[in-house]
């Protein structure tokens, strides 16, 4: 079976050079702290939402700053943080293809099905 | 056959950016796409940061504790800012460390405004309606750039940036209502950040090499000269609001044009402040370093902190 996901890194690096694996605690001016992705849900009925990413030692520090960073105007009521290399995206160069089944499945929409204009509520 | 393939990716890159879809960080992209996106975005980046020193100045200065907590929220504001602009350039392949590293070592510029000493109170009013009012000039037309994660970021600082201007030009609007002596106050910075306000939109178009690529690949929308006009035409008219004037003899609104006519840009000194020569270069990249220097002890506690958790975890588990 051919596998459609390969593992992607939304943030740190751009699409042709890979992340280095280990997660480290980095701190000296080099390297940079791991990177995180934030998800901020605005109010309680939403869903939880991609709002930006920064950089953290450890999960609690990124929940903070996130705060600090992305809620500063009560934008939210919840945040999720996940570091980005855990993160596995669909590849956007396979798009055309990997999207192609509901391109030729017009019958999946209400529109498709013409009914008479008597009927009411449908 | 490798230079076809790529004339071949340059020419649907370039059919997105017409049909104004977005490009987005895995996409394909040319190089030179990449490198005008990160050093434009990690110069708005620093410029950020570096704009925090000169209001910071301010904030144990500030006349009143409204105000105080204001400008306090303003510069935390732009801080935030910086930090979704060094977000958006990550993901075009370069690390945090390496851009804070080109600020520190002087090879990134950022705004040269920010080399301009803070001398009165009424300069924090006057950056606020004037520095932030050619900011925000420059930013709405970025809120529909070509690249999303950058288009992103200023969606989210142009929502903040106007209460910075309206702060701003509230302060000076107290002060044109005061004593004669805070009207003075109020001129005089007015007269010192005007000129330096309209140098922000950089180079005439003339002067401007990249325009016209940037705005094919609509990273840019307007040209430098389009938006400084704007910026011109909507304080001409602010101004009198404040019962002050512009420090232009040859401000004059032209019926023709529609458009307000102004003197002659001194380039000279837009050159030399962008060369390290204004008023604060050193002074601010000195407090920039100092400041990176003198948090490295939190950097340290936070990463052995976060090592002696992820241990104590470990342990917890085996």
């Amino acid at each position: 079976m051919k596998t459609y996901l390969t593992k992607q890194f939304y943030g740190d690096y751009g699409d042709r050079e890979s992340v280095k694996e280990s997660s480290g605690i980095a701190a000296d001016s080099a390297r940079d702290w791991p990177l995180w992705e934030v998800f901020v849900r605005s109010k309680m009925g939403l869903d939880h939402k991609h709002v930006g990413s920064l950089h953290a030692a450890d999960a609690r520090m990124a929940i903070e700053n996130a705060r600090d960073v992305y809620t500063r105007r009560q934008e939210g009521i919840s945040i999720w943080v996940v570091e980005s290399r855990h993160i596995h995206a669909s590849n956007p160069d396979d798009a055309a293809s990997f999207y192609d089944p509901a391109d030729d499945k017009v019958y999946r929409h209400p529109t498709f099905y013409e009914l008479p204009d008597e009927l009411k509520a449908m | 056959m490798e230079k076809n393939g790529t004339i071949q990716l340059e020419t649907i890159f370039q059919d997105r950016i017409d049909q104004e879809i977005r490009i987005e960080p895995k996409d394909w992209m040319p190089d030179k796409y990449r490198q005008t996106l990160i050093r434009q975005i990690s110069q708005h980046a620093h410029s950020e940061i570096v704009g925090m020193l000169p209001e910071g100045n301010w904030i144990t200065r500030a006349p009143s504790l409204k105000r105080k907590a204001t400008l306090i929220a303003k510069v935390q504001d732009e801080a935030g800012h910086g930090l979704y602009l060094y977000s958006a350039a990550e993901t075009l392949g370069i690390s945090r460390a390496e851009m804070i590293n080109q600020l520190h070592s002087g090879k990134a510029k950022y705004s040269s405004i920010f080399n301009y000493p803070t001398l009165t109170w009424a300069d924090i009013g006057a950056i606020g309606w004037l520095v932030d009012g050619a900011a925000i000039m420059n930013q709405v037309p970025l809120c529909r750039t070509s690249y999303g994660p950058y288009a992103r970021a200023m969606v989210r600082i142009c929502k903040e940036e106007s209460f910075h201007q309206r702060q701003g030009f509230e302060i000076l609007l107290t002060l044109s209502r005061g004593t004669d002596a805070q009207k003075a106050m109020c001129q005089d910075a007015i007269n010192r950040w005007w000129w330096p306000s309209v140098m922000m939109f950089g180079p005439s178009d003339e002067a401007s090499p990249h325009t016209a690529q940037s705005m094919r690949w609509k990273i840019k929308r307007f040209t430098n000269d389009e938006l400084r006009q704007k910026f011109v035409d909507i304080c001409a008219e602010q101004v009198k609001i404040l019962e002050m004037h512009l420090p232009d003899p040859d401000l004059k609104w032209n019926e023709k044009r529609g458009h307000y006519d102004f003197g002659p840009i001194n380039w000279d000194e837009f050159w030399q402040v962008i060369g390290g020569n204004g008023p604060c270069n050193k002074e601010r990249l000195a407090a920039r370093i100092k400041a990176h220097e003198d948090g490295a002890w939190v950097r340290e506690a936070a990463s052995a902190f976060a090592a002696k958790q992820q241990q104590k975890q470990k342990a917890a588990v085996a």
